[in-house]
């Protein structure tokens, strides 16, 4: 039946190693092998976001990509980003605008809108909208979230200018 | 206004009054785990052996269940057991959702897993219990169930005809409910009108799409004979009520508990045979069972909403005033009436809310109800509201045209008055007080109309459609019994909370009503700060819990804030009293001469800090010894609060949308969006205004893009994000929103609730907008949604 393949990654800054099965999901690694449950699942193939991690520097979808592929990989969840900090003015705009609200789709939207922060510093709010389309909110209607990443890339301009 | 203190009410600063919260843009407390992805969701959890369900689910609309195969399934490595409906059945009895009070009403017993047959596609058939998910998926893979397919009843229009199949023939037909309303002489208002305008509307079958899908786990204990169920739902207690009636175990032998829910919206308030038969197979082995849905089985099994035909007439005299409604609307709800809400109340509140904010004397409006095969219907976001403000502001557009007068004249001249109150509307609706006219003067102060019409006119000339819609509306919250509780459903309408101060001075509060993400705990923190007086940051609110939280009825109907929060108010407002109590006896000082500012005791007269609650709380709890022996020192208080004059308090507001329809692409894009509405007393603006922004964005959903689409043999196409869509980022406008705030007397507290008046108004504004664009072009769309097909169709593009 599945087969089992043996892969040793880097998760957050840790190695691991695991035996996984050949039809096992990056998602459902990291939530069930490594009780990672930051991401979620919501559609399973490829269509919302709300499994959205980082694989090898960029933003993925943790159930498109296969774990017995990752052997050598560098992956990083929405918990290895809180732990660094690398992410924390995103996280504390989040809080002030209320860009969360039941918080499914959070980890997979910061994780996604991050990649703009360094990407396009200078983005306007449609483009900021595009680049999270991706990733669907049924509880915001999206304007806080929007909000909340214009009022980052407003703050690391001004820091960067000072 | 009601007699509670804010800093605006005495004329005062917020520095003036720190612990100040109602009123106040305090960030949520909770969404700092959102943020970290440290939430527990229901799949996060995990237990001590542990097992997985996974469903077959029909294949067919309609099928006689002929023999069920377990043995290849049971072969399937990591595969503990399979269940079938007789299996379930043997623990568990049916169920029959109808309510006393919508007379007549009748539906068929519902077991776990039918019995006979399968009567939607998506129905759960048998169950496969493995060691995980993906093996339990194995297994129901290896199931060989022969069903023989029976004829099925698709279209609603046909189910009451000659010939129809009937779905439970025990039933006689598949009429469910039907009720007619009727004030006045409609027939002598249609005579006698100046004009009459008419319509038919349908509003597009759609559902939530929870992006955490529908998740359970039950864990029955056979050593002390109790359920634990950890389980993503809007209403705990009731759902103990109905594990334990179902499973015939004692209320209290039952325990649910919801921790975080990744996104609800009416979905997670109802019976699901699914999760009945997780509880049943739990029961049966002893262990704990884990079912969560994916997005395939949500589409085909979570309940649908709003699929109405609805024909309309407004009557019109010669000035514009409004002289009779007259309404019949037809729903198709599936095979079963959801338990125990019921799937009447959408179109009953159809006949309670047409019409809703206008002022007029005659009115029919009729709801019929029928079975079909395809996936049940119940109450989601807004029930009924949508429905009833597209038909309504849909035909007041058409008087206006009709009679050649503006449109915002005509509601103005129309709406009722805001000195007419207390009043009750020709449906029978009551209404303590409303703001319609304040409302749409706040909307045009927001709304640039001039600007905007210019615009429109000069886009026109170079071939580009613009439109502007309006849509005022009602909403109905904090519910009283009449909503639920006199039909005979264990819901509770009362909801309650206890406030305990702990040594170190700070507060825990324990709450029946839910968070789902709206911000109920955060609503709550902040009241029971402001009731005490101590910083927000001293509040721990505690939820989702039926062993620790007094009984109540969870979040839902807009009720978290005005019945869940006056609750809270009233409990710390005893608290507080206690407190002051024990401070005076220590401090030799009258409890009256006392206050509690950012928790410390002080002076009420100058505000010097007599004592910090960390010093209270430290003597009462250690050095009990030293205060008089018959002081009085529970510092734990439990106040419940039900409403009482009203069954309802109405909330109102209006919603505009300013868009543009590609008439080469029939492609709408949203431009802007505007909503004021009135919930009364407005604990949180920043909370109160991204309800509203999400509220508005479902509405957008099912006016644009959303649609549960069947073929006509009862298959549903739209069983994927790819093929059902929702809002994504780039297609949503910038919404202002602003407030007028009517609280209600009933409470002290004032609040009415604020979650669906977005979705309640937004799809009519849309539907206005999009008509107002394709005006010049002799084009009209009155079903949703408006997709590019119909809006070609409508101009004639394609056939
Ligand atoms: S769960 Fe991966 S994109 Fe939806
Ligand atoms: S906050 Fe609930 S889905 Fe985004």
């Amino acid at each position: 039946m599945n087969r089992r393949i043996d892969i040793t990654l880097t998760v957050n800054g840790e190695r691991v190693s695991r035996s996984v099965d050949t039809r096992l999901h990056l998602i459902d690694f990291l939530r069930t092998e490594l009780g990672l449950t930051g991401a979620h699942t919501a559609c399973e193939h490829g269509v919302c976001g709300a499994c959205t991690v980082r694989l090898d520097g960029d933003p993925v979808r943790g159930c498109l990509v296969m774990a017995a592929s990752l052997d050598g990989s560098v992956v990083e969840t929405i918990e290895g980003l809180s732990d660094t900090g690398e992410i924390r003015d995103l996280q504390e705009a989040f809080v002030a605008r209320n860009a969360a609200q039941c918080g499914y789709c959070t980890p997979g939207m910061l994780i996604t809108a991050a990649e703009i922060l360094t990407t396009a510093p200078d983005a306007s709010r449609e483009e900021i909208r595009e680049h999270i389309s991706g990733n669907y909110c049924r509880c915001t209607g999206y304007q806080a979230i929007v909000d909340a990443v214009e009022d980052v890339l407003k703050a690391r301009r001004t820091s960067e200018a000072a | 206004m009601n007699e509670i203190v804010t800093p605006k009410s005495l004329g005062l600063s917020r520095e003036d009054l720190p612990n100040s919260y109602i009123g106040r843009s305090v960030p949520r407390p909770n969404v700092r785990k959102l943020v970290e992805g440290r939430a527990t969701y229901t799949d996060d959890v995990t237990l001590p052996r542990l097992v997985h369900a996974a469903f077959l689910r029909s294949p067919h609309a309609h099928a006689r269940i002929v023999s069920i195969d377990t043995a290849a399934a049971l072969a399937v490595p990591g595969v503990v057991r399979v269940f079938t409906g007789a299996d379930l059945a043997k623990v568990c009895d049916p169920w029959v959702a109808v309510l006393a009070h919508l007379k007549g009403m009748k539906s068929a017993p519902q077991y776990p897993l039918p019995l006979e047959r399968a009567t939607w596609q998506g129905e759960a058939v048998a169950a496969v219990v493995a060691d995980t998910r993906a093996a339990a998926e194995d297994g129901v893979a290896a199931l060989a169930v022969a069903f023989e397919p029976l004829p099925a009843q698709v279209d609603m229009e046909t189910a009451l005809a000659p010939g129809a199949v009937v779905i439970h023939p025990e039933l006689g037909d598949n009429l469910v409910f039907t009720r007619t309303a009727e004030t006045g002489d409609v027939a002598g208002a249609f005579a006698a009108a100046h004009r009459v305008v008419e319509a038919t509307f349908h509003t597009g079958r759609h559902t939530g799409v929870t992006l955490e899908p529908r998740s359970i786990i039950a864990d029955y204990n056979r050593a002390d004979g109790t359920l634990t169920v950890h389980h993503s739902t809007q209403a705990p207690h009731m759902m103990q009520n109905v594990f334990a009636t179902q499973l015939r175990m004692a209320e209290g032998d039952v325990r649910v508990i919801c921790k975080d829910v990744g996104g609800s919206y009416g979905i997670k308030v109802h019976v699901y045979p699914d999760e009945m038969a997780v509880a049943c197979m739990s029961k049966i082995m002893g262990r704990p069972v884990k079912f969560i849905a994916d997005r395939f089985e949500a589409f085909g099994s979570d309940i649908h909403a709003r699929d109405h035909r609805i024909k309309g007439r407004l009557a019109v005299d010669a000035e514009g005033r409004f002289l009779a409604f007259d309404i019949d609307d037809l729903t198709g709800i599936g095979p079963y009436s959801v338990y125990p809400r019921t799937s009447a109340v959408e179109g009953n509140q159809v006949v309670n809310l047409c019409g809703g904010p206008y002022a007029f004397a005659n009115y029919r409006c009729t709801t019929t109800v029928v079975l079909q095969n395809k996936s049940p219907t119940c109450q989601y976001r807004a029930v009924g509201h949508p429905i009833a403000t597209t038909v309504t502001e849909g035909l007041v557009d058409l008087a206006a045209e009709a009679l050649g007068m503006d449109k915002v004249a005509l509601r103005r001249k129309n709406l009722i008055r805001d000195d007419a109150y207390p009043c009750t509307s020709p449906a029978g609706m009551r209404f303590e007080g409303l703001s319609h006219h304040a409302s749409l003067d706040k909307l045009l102060e927001m709304v640039p109309v001039e600007k905007i019409r210019a615009d429109q006119a000069e886009q026109r000339k170079r071939g580009v459609y613009r439109g502007l819609g309006f849509a005022s509306f009602i909403e109905l919250t904090n519910p009283s019994p009449f909503m639920y509780g006199i039909g005979g459903a264990k819901i509770s309408a009362q909801d309650g909370c206890t406030v305990r101060m702990d040594p170190d001075g700070s507060l825990v509060a324990l709450s029946g009503v839910t968070e789902q993400g709206q911000g109920t705990e955060a609503i709550l923190a902040q009241i029971v700060a402001h009731g005490v007086g101590v910083p927000v940051s001293k509040v721990k609110v505690v939820t989702g819990d039926t062993q620790t939280t007094p009984y109540g009825g969870g979040t839902w109907a807009c009720r978290g804030a005005g019945i869940g929060g006056e609750a809270a108010l009233q409990s710390a407002i005893a608290l507080k009293e206690q407190i002051l109590e024990v401070a005076g006896a220590m401090l030799q000082a009258q409890a009256a001469s006392l206050d509690i500012v950012m928790g410390e005791v002080v002076d009420k007269a100058t505000g010097q800090v007599r004592m910090p609650l960390a010093e209270l709380g430290r003597i009462v709890y250690y050095r009990g010894d030293t205060l008089p022996k018959d002081l009085a020192r529970e510092l734990v208080q439990t106040r419940h609060f039900i409403t009482k004059e009203y069954p309802f308090a109405f909330t109102n507001g209006i919603q505009a949308s300013w868009l543009e329809v590609d008439v080469e692409t029939g492609m709408v894009k949203l431009l802007e969006h505007w909503c004021v509405e009135d919930c009364g007393r407005v604990i949180n603006p920043m909370l109160v205004d991204e309800q509203v922004r999400g509220g508005i964005v479902q509405g957008i959903g099912g006016a644009l893009y959303e649609h549960c689409i069947y073929n006509e043999d009862g298959q549903l196409l739209t069983t994927t994000l790819a093929d059902y869509l929702v809002p994504m980022a780039a297609e949503m406008p910038d919404m202002h929103v602003g407030h007028v705030e009517t609280p209600t007397k009933e409470s002290l507290l004032g609040a009415k609730g604020a979650g669906e008046a977005g979705t309640a108004g937004a799809p009519a504004a849309i539907m206005n907008a999009i008509n107002d664009a394709l005006s010049p072009l002799g084009a009209r769309v009155l079903a949703q949604p408006f997709t590019p097909d119909r809006i070609l169709r409508a101009l004639g593009t394609i056939a």
